[in-house]
């Protein structure tokens, strides 16, 4: 299996890659901004994920809403945003492809003499909704925000989360988001995906005409900051929970790098489905636990790798820590067995396949490979990376970035709770 | 060539595209078989569709279908349930039983060299689950932890509360999860009980969608699936128990769950409304479309683009083999929960009454409509469970291909029909969990009357 494409980049630094497939009668348009939330500023946060918001309500030479004519035309759209890039899509019936491209370019080209401080403070309100609503509304919201806080310093560009605070995007200036969208959203740092039902030929030639006059853009600074975390960490949060839950996080390998996809072997080894090690022992033999999960967070800058468990009712967290960290011990000591890397192998083949099933996927696939690895045909490479993994390479890769580095471990409990904490736990605040 | 950027460009004609050919066979046992050939990447899914979801549970045992629905893939024909597990994974299958109101759908996805494994996977877990006490033990115990973690998840109270309040007693008045009493009175004698009743081969269906001949898929199948055949049982279940009609009269017109310090209050705004089977089916999807049903939507653009009280609202008829309800939902800021209560209701009430809807609204939704509808037909998954979902409603196997005809006759007086019809402001039901301190002072003023205080878990 492999993704088909052609790609050329336009004279403004746009990459264009195209993919056919006549399945259906409907193109995916996909364009990838090459910035998130690491590349904003302390104090300046929320910004990429704000645009997202704005980028849909009307640009220059359509100052209306996105949605309703790409609605009308029987498109699909949204857009995405996380902390290294954001996309823009839609997938829209081939009649209705040049409408998607003269709106893609046109935000793309000419948004900010569109952008009014009335748009600009309804998205702000709307925002602040979101983050309500996903973070502080919902049980263990603010984890995930307190242990990035706790993983990485105040001024690395992965310390907020791509929400950004309350504080700051309620105090965000209509100037200073115009600044942001001129230093990152042009052609020059974006890579635009069509797949689906459209000839190549045509579909460079559309890509030039709506496209090709749009202006490169400065040029971008990649943001390279290492992190390290000097020593351990144990921290509490209390929350509005009935179940205590524990979270354990490693900085581990960037996206694509060596041990990368060993992590990611080892999270499924550990904490996918039920033949799981910790499933196994902790949620189906011993029955202390009600969830667990794992997973190699894999970004450009440095991943994260993750162990999140919640126990079950009376069980205190300490008795969790210790059975994870027993698993991973033994990992870097015994690495995987058999059958552990056969069912990786299975898995691993069904999810590339699976991935391959609709446009809309497809196009994203090629823009994240273009992207983050610089070739859209880096399909197979990938897939081969995890073929590739070894017991010993799992093992090696357990020992370096889990058993031999600090960590951060952070318990959630119920209020008044602080018992079922790891002992010594320091409280966060997170809002 | 340069762009005229003084207008949009207009939307070419659309090039065909050709709905699913279902080809159909029966067993003598009474299972249904339904296969489509799709071509697309090596991948086969399958449904297997047992009607009779949550709506058959008896009344003491809430929570029965789900939990039996829960442990078929717990451990078969002697294996344990690590076993089953190793299987699935080894053949990259994706598994997933869903249990809603009217049916319980089985489905697996897995790439194409491997659907005979598949296909024995699934055909065992439903005929021959082990049902073991101890598997039971465990299940069950994660399922109150789950419904404990769910006191926590304004969104699953406001469901929890939203389906009681409209239905009291009805057999759509419960979650397929159940409650905690009805869980811990349970014995697995009865989840074998319910086994038995619930999963035979006459009446239920199994879909199969891949790139391989119909009459390949529908051969292996049969082999398969031939030798299925229904066991004794205790129990006597009512598949049709969702069909009888629901409380003409919600338990409240305006109810709150208490959540001090809540970031947000979680809304549910509906009444019971209409079974699938209604004949105005395409009018309703218009006049949700037009309503609610979209980012466009006359709620969605006044809510959250206009006002910004929300990160967004959805409304849905959600019609099922009995009658479904009409709702709206949304989450909004504590300090404006009053002020968008007043708006949606307002909305809801206008395209019934004096703000009807326009040819140009309904021009709109039928382009969305319609022009987007092959995208649900781009994966085997899809295009399996629409089919199940043809097979649940007694629809006729042209029904995608008429889908388009029948919403191109909708006018916008027939949407004004409906909304009278079918909207009804008098029998609306606001439920919402949030801070009732902090929103006490603004719901006096909705003219609801008073308001019912409820507990978060109602069983």
């Amino acid at each position: 299996m492999q993704i088909s494409y052609t790609k050329r980049t336009l004279s403004n630094g746009l990459d264009v890659i195209v993919h056919e497939d006549h399945q259906l009668p409907m193109v995916a348009v996909n364009v990838w901004y090459h910035v998130g939330s690491k590349n904003e500023r302390p104090g300046r946060t929320g910004f990429a994920h704000l645009f997202e918001h704005l980028m849909f309500e009307g640009s220059a030479n359509h100052d209306h809403g996105y949605f309703p004519p790409l609605q009308r035309a029987g498109g699909l759209l949204n857009g995405s945003t996380n902390v290294d890039r954001t996309n823009y899509w839609e997938v829209v019936p081939t009649g209705a492809l040049d409408l998607a491209l003269w709106m893609e370019s046109d935000r793309m080209g000419y948004l900010l003499p569109a952008l009014t401080d009335q748009k600009f403070n309804n998205q702000r309100d709307v925002v602040l909704n979101e983050r309500r609503q996903n973070y502080e509304n919902r049980p263990y919201g603010l984890a995930g925000v307190a242990m990035s806080a706790a993983m990485y310093p105040p001024d690395h560009p992965y310390h907020w989360p791509t929400i950004g605070s309350a504080e700051d995007i309620r105090a965000a200036r209509l100037d200073e988001v115009r600044e942001f969208f001129q230093t990152y959203y042009h052609a020059g740092n974006a890579s635009l995906s069509l797949a689906g039902d459209i000839e190549t030929a045509q579909a460079f030639e559309l890509a030039e005409r709506y496209f090709g006059g749009l202006p490169a853009g400065p040029a971008v600074d990649r943001v390279r900051v290492d992190a390290r975390l000097k020593e351990s960490a144990t921290l509490v949060l209390d929350d509005r929970v009935e179940l205590p839950r524990l979270y354990i996080s490693w900085h581990s390998p960037a996206m694509f790098a060596e041990g990368d996809a060993e992590l990611d072997i080892v999270a499924d080894v550990i904490a996918h489905g039920k033949t799981s090690r910790l499933y196994k022992s902790l949620v189906y033999e011993r029955r202390i636990a009600t969830d667990i999960s794992a997973y190699q967070l894999s970004r450009e800058m440095g991943g994260m790798f993750q162990v999140a468990c919640t126990a079950s009712a009376g069980i205190a967290l300490p008795e969790l820590n210790s059975a994870i960290l027993g698993a991973i011990v033994e990992l870097a000591n015994g690495g995987l067995t058999s059958a552990e890397i056969e069912r990786g192998v299975a898995q691993t083949e069904a999810q590339f396949i699976y991935r391959l099933q609709t446009i809309g996927g497809k196009g994203d696939q090629l823009n994240a490979y273009n992207t983050f690895a610089g070739n859209p045909g880096f399909f197979d490479a990938d897939r081969q990376r995890y073929f590739d993994v070894t017991s010993r390479g799992a093992a090696a890769a357990v020992s370096r970035w889990l058993i031999n580095a600090p960590s951060v471990s952070l318990s959630v409990v119920p209020k008044g709770r602080r018992d079922l904490a790891l002992p010594g736990a320091a409280e966060v605040q997170v809002s | 060539m340069t762009v005229d950027r003084s207008r949009l460009p207009i939307p070419g004609e659309d090039r065909p595209f050709h709905f699913p050919r279902i080809v159909r066979r029966s067993l003598a046992n009474g299972l249904e078989l339904r296969a489509v050939r799709h071509r697309s990447v090596p991948v086969v899914s399958m449904v297997l569709l047992v009607p009779g979801g949550s709506s058959v549970d008896p009344d003491a045992a809430h929570g029965l279908v789900s939990m039996t629905a829960g442990l078929l893939d717990e451990g078969s024909r002697g294996q344990s349930a690590l076993e089953i597990a190793e299987r699935v994974a080894r053949i990259g299958g994706d598994l997933d039983v869903e249990v809603g109101m009217d049916a319980v759908a089985i489905g697996l996805t897995t790439l194409d060299r491997f659907f005979e494994s598949g296909l024995e996977l699934v055909h065992e877990i439903v005929t021959a689950p082990n049902l073991a006490n101890d598997d039971f033990n465990r299940i069950r115990n994660l399922r109150l932890e789950r419904l404990a973690q769910m006191k926590d998840h304004a969104a699953a109270i406001a469901e929890r509360a939203f389906a009681r309040v409209l239905y009291g007693s009805h057999p759509y008045g419960h979650l397929s999860l159940g409650s905690e009493p009805a869980l811990t009175a349970m014995t697995v004698d009865t989840v074998r009980a319910m086994h038995a009743a619930l999963f035979t081969p006459a009446g239920a269906t199994l879909v199969i969608v891949g790139d391989r001949s119909e009459n390949q898929l529908l051969d292996r199948a049969s082999a398969m699936f031939d030798p299925w055949r229904a066991a004794a049982s205790t129990m006597t279940i009512d598949r049709a128990a969702g069909l009888t009609p629901p409380p003409a009269t919600p338990l409240a017109a305006l109810a709150v769950i208490h959540r001090p310090g809540a970031a947000q209050s979680e809304l549910r705004i509906g009444h019971v409304c209409a079974a699938r089977s209604t004949p105005d089916y395409s009018r309703l999807l218009v006049l949700n479309a037009i309503l609610g049903g979209e980012f466009v939507s006359r709620l969605n653009l006044n809510l959250r683009e206009s006002k910004g009280y929300t990160y967004g609202v959805r409304t849905g008829f959600n019609l099922r083999r009995g009658i479904g309800p009409f709702v709206m939902q949304t989450s909004v800021g504590t300090d404006v929960t009053g002020p968008a209560i007043h708006e949606a209701l307002a909305e809801i009430h206008a395209i019934a009454a004096d703000r009807l809807a326009t040819g140009d609204e309904v021009g709109q939704a039928f382009a969305s409509l319609s022009k987007g509808y092959p995208r649900g037909f781009e994966t085997a998954g899809q295009v399996a469970r629409s089919v199940a979902q043809l097979a649940l409603h007694n629809l006729p196997d042209t029904y995608f291909e008429e889908f388009v005809p029948r919403l191109a006759q909708v006018t916008a007086d027939d949407v004004s029909a409906a909304a009278r019809q079918y909207l009804a402001s008098a029998k609306m039901t606001t439920v919402i969990v949030g801070d009732l301190d902090k929103i006490h002072g603004s719901l006096a003023g909705l003219g609801l009357g008073p308001h019912h205080v409820m507990a978060a878990e109602t069983q």
